[in-house]
């Protein structure tokens, strides 16, 4: 019942430990070291790391700036939702709102893009799928990330992040090209 | 009073380590165990949150 | 003047005061448990595409109710119990100002019926982290305000305790192993409780107009000091409670108190930083502050869990080899009482943490794989192993303990009893298992509808996505039954159990002290220091517990082999940067 005692010695601090701990331990804490430096080791060599850039904006300014994109580059309309297909390596606008991401893109293929993302409304999570890319999307923050689609394809955009009762109706879509 | 089976004067002769005595007082661990988290999560993540620039 | 009563079978004191705050404070986590687990029912059947029970404002409903009343309220409650069980019964001292205690219990009674109405009034279907700018009822926040003052009042009185126990004489040398992990845990509870305060009163103040605007960044930030510490005061918890059914079952003393407690030491100084998992594809926010915390300044508190992981059974190991358990590596195991539910939950909460909680978190939490998993069905998958076949599983194996002991009565259905740990585990591991499988698939959390029936546009998951989800729900049917077992064998045993020497009455079960004569007024004898051990050599090559250090070792193999299959996952997805 030791475990409900107190220490067996006074000064409990002094008592030696045995082997097994201390190997445990050493294996243990390599591994924590190894666990730690993986992610800065990313950061360097990997080549999948969320960009730290993003601005305080209004719902009302990222909606501006998104319209723009549409009014630029909109190549047709899908069920009413223009795909806007921006030349390679531009800046990209997508909002999600209550129960939308809008607008559609057309991405080409092995481009690097600079993807803005926030929210009209509520919190949202963008989610690419099949990919499996999440991101907290907020409203009053704009988020600035590069991505580069590797493989052509239809994607969709999930919303995974709670946002009332139409939550399950908000997907978007991405497509990429060859 | 219980009687106690050791002598408190005898109890001081040998001196407690310094952690373990950081261990065996709740009330400084509290206040170690609040302001960690207080200044590593809380004011540095306040911090970073309002120091994102204005979208231009 | 303070009266006690001693357990005829463990010789534990009970103050009369205490003992009836412990009781009334697990019933109320019982009865919270038991609420969870009727909504966890129709949150299982609804994700299970093929039954899809719930219409969507139900779920929504039901999973915001749930999420509360198990991650809040039962574990709360119950961990109230277990530190005015840690300070006043171990240290066999009285409870400090029992009337703060009650006013305490009271808020956190009022306070969760008060959210509870709120929510199943139907306007307050917010999930339990209630991000703003999506708005609940006033009372749904004020709900959670007094629970968390109440709360608050309980922490202080174990610290209060503690203070008296030492002014008083009434242990010799330090506080037990157990104790301490209780003052970890009350710790926690008092960063978790500041957060909850900082970031609950505006936004109630918000909810009935005085604020015009909470920042959805900031409150992120802020609620996860409160959502994932809170956690973590379980995580503190369930592991005194191991060291505790160690101690008691096998009669195990800690492998080393300085190890254990400087394990515990950790968890006091880096565990709460791990809050900031739920930042970790937010926008805005440092990498450099995501790493730090992420990791618990450089995984100091997987450290110290991983080293609890090794201690608990192997004080155990230690305690059966004096026994005489010494064949092989792993006779002690499995010579252990599997029969009895008090160790076989305690066993099997230990495993799960570790290899299925533990590892899914450090994974989950490492900053860049966090794109990959962020809000899918693998998050609640993770928590279910750490809370669930953790925390909840190790509560109700102290329960099965506490039944005699505090309440004495005899447990009820001892058949059942027995098997209902491993129905339990069972369950709870296979919907975890699938469900992790299914958010590697994408599937995201808190969905009502993976067919997205009536969207615009349409995405269909990968046909093995809604099989994943349908054998996860059916473990988690099989979970709930388990579960639905514990409560009923607990309640019962309370209500009808066979009354022990010396007896409990009926009403006396739930919250009132036993018979007057099994009281006394002698203030219990000092807690003594146990005689202190020669060094005796049991295990081989110089380790005391070589079992345990290979299970260990099969810990960290895992370990290491799943991390980096996640890394090579992640290099698969889109370049971003």
């Amino acid at each position: 019942m030791t475990s409900l005692m107190p220490p067996a010695e006074r000064i409990w601090w002094n008592v030696p430990i045995g082997r097994e701990e201390i190997v445990w331990i050493g294996l243990a804490l390599v591994w924590c070291l190894i666990l730690f430096f993986m992610m800065p080791y990313w950061h360097i060599y990997g080549k999948q790391n969320l960009s730290n850039e993003a601005y305080q904006t209004t719902p009302a300014k990222f909606g501006e700036k998104v319209q723009a994109g549409i009014d630029q580059y909109t190549v047709r309309e899908e069920v009413g939702i223009p795909v806007v297909h921006p030349p390679a390596g531009s800046d990209v606008y997508m909002l999600g709102r209550l129960w939308q991401w809008w607008p559609i893109l057309e991405l080409e293929k092995d481009k690097t893009y600079r993807l803005h993302l926030s929210s009209m409304d509520w919190q949202h999570g963008f989610s690419l799928q099949p990919v499996n890319i999440n991101l907290q999307v907020l409203p009053g923050y704009e988020m600035v990330l590069s991505i580069t689609p590797d493989q052509a394809g239809e994607y969709a955009v999930v919303c995974n992040e709670y946002c009332g009762i139409g939550h399950h109706t908000m997907l978007g879509k991405i497509y990429v090209k060859e | 009073m219980t009687d106690t089976p050791t002598n408190p004067n005898e109890e001081r002769k040998e001196r407690i380590p310094a952690l373990q005595a950081l261990i065996d007082n709740p009330f400084l661990l509290l206040f170690i165990g609040v302001a960690m988290p207080t200044v590593f999560y809380i004011v540095w993540g306040i911090m970073e949150i309002v120091t994102i620039p204005v979208a231009p | 003047m303070a009266q006690f009563r001693t357990c005829p079978d463990t010789g534990l004191y009970f103050h009369k005061s205490a003992e009836s705050l412990i009781k009334v404070n697990a019933v109320a986590g019982v009865v919270a448990l038991l609420l969870a687990g009727v909504l966890a029912l129709g949150v299982v059947l609804t994700r299970w595409q093929g039954v899809h029970l719930l219409p969507a404002d139900q779920f929504y409903l039901a999973l915001t109710a749930h999420g509360l009343n198990a991650l809040i309220f039962w574990l709360i409650f119950f961990e109230i119990a277990i530190l005015y069980f840690a300070s006043s019964t171990l240290l066999r001292c009285r409870l400090a100002t029992p009337g703060w205690a009650w006013l305490g219990f009271l808020l956190m009674v009022a306070g969760a019926i008060m959210t509870n109405v709120a929510i199943f009034q139907g306007n307050s279907s917010v999930m339990m982290t209630s991000y703003v700018p999506m708005q609940a009822a006033p009372h749904f926040y004020l709900g959670l305000i007094l629970f968390a003052v109440g709360a608050l009042v309980g922490v202080f009185v174990f610290f209060g305790t503690l203070v008296i126990a030492k002014q008083e004489n009434t242990y010799e040398g330090s506080i037990p192993l157990v104790t301490f992990g209780a003052v970890t845990a009350a710790i926690i509870a008092v960063f978790t409780i500041a957060c909850g305060a900082i970031i609950l009163i505006p936004t109630f103040l918000w909810s009935i107009g005085y604020i015009g605007h909470i920042d959805a960044a900031m409150y992120r930030v802020i609620w996860w000091g409160l959502g994932h510490s809170s956690q973590q005061i379980n995580v503190a918890a369930h592991v005194s409670v191991w060291y505790l059914i160690a101690g008691v079952i096998f009669g195990a003393r800690p492998m080393s108190e300085k190890v254990s407690r400087g394990a515990f030491l950790l968890y006091i100084l880096f565990l709460q930083l791990a809050s900031a998992h739920h930042i970790l594809v937010d926008p805005g926010i440092s990498s450099e502050w995501k790493v730090f915390n992420t990791s618990y300044a450089m995984y100091l508190a997987v450290l110290a869990s991983m080293i609890h992981g090794l201690t608990v059974p192997g004080s155990i190991e230690v305690a059966q080899r004096e026994k005489g358990f010494t064949k092989g590596l792993f006779e002690w195991l499995r010579k252990a009482p599997w029969e009895n539910p008090v160790f076989s939950g305690m066993f099997m909460s230990l495993v799960t943490f570790g290899f299925i909680g533990g590892i899914t978190g450090v994974v989950m939490g490492t900053e860049q794989i966090n794109l990959i998993i962020h809000n899918t069905i693998y998050v609640p998958a993770h928590f279910h192993a750490t809370v669930v076949t953790g925390s909840t599983l190790a509560f109700m194996a102290l329960t099965y303990l506490l039944i005699p002991v505090l309440f004495r009565r005899q447990v009820i259905l001892p058949s059942w009893a027995k098997l209902q740990p491993y129905i339990f585990t069972g369950g709870m591991t296979i919907m975890i298992l699938f469900m992790l499988g299914a958010g590697t698939l994408g599937v995201a959390r808190r969905h009502w509808d993976m067919d997205f029936t009536g969207a615009l546009l349409s995405f269909e998951y990968a046909p093995m996505a809604y099989t994943l989800m349908a054998i996860g729900a059916a473990g988690g049917v099989l979970g709930i039954l388990g579960g639905a077992m514990f409560v009923l064998i607990t309640v019962g045993s309370l209500l009808f159990g066979k009354k022990l020497e010396p007896s409990a009455g009926l009403l006396q079960s739930f919250g009132k002290p036993l018979a007057a004569s099994a009281y006394s007024k002698v203030q219990p004898e000092r807690l003594p220091m146990p005689p202190k051990l020669a060094w005796e050599e049991h295990g081989s090559a110089g380790f005391e517990a070589p079992g345990t250090f290979v299970l260990a070792m099969l810990l960290l193999v895992s370990f290491i082999v799943y991390y980096f299959i996640n890394w090579n996952y992640l290099a698969s997805v889109w370049p971003l940067g």
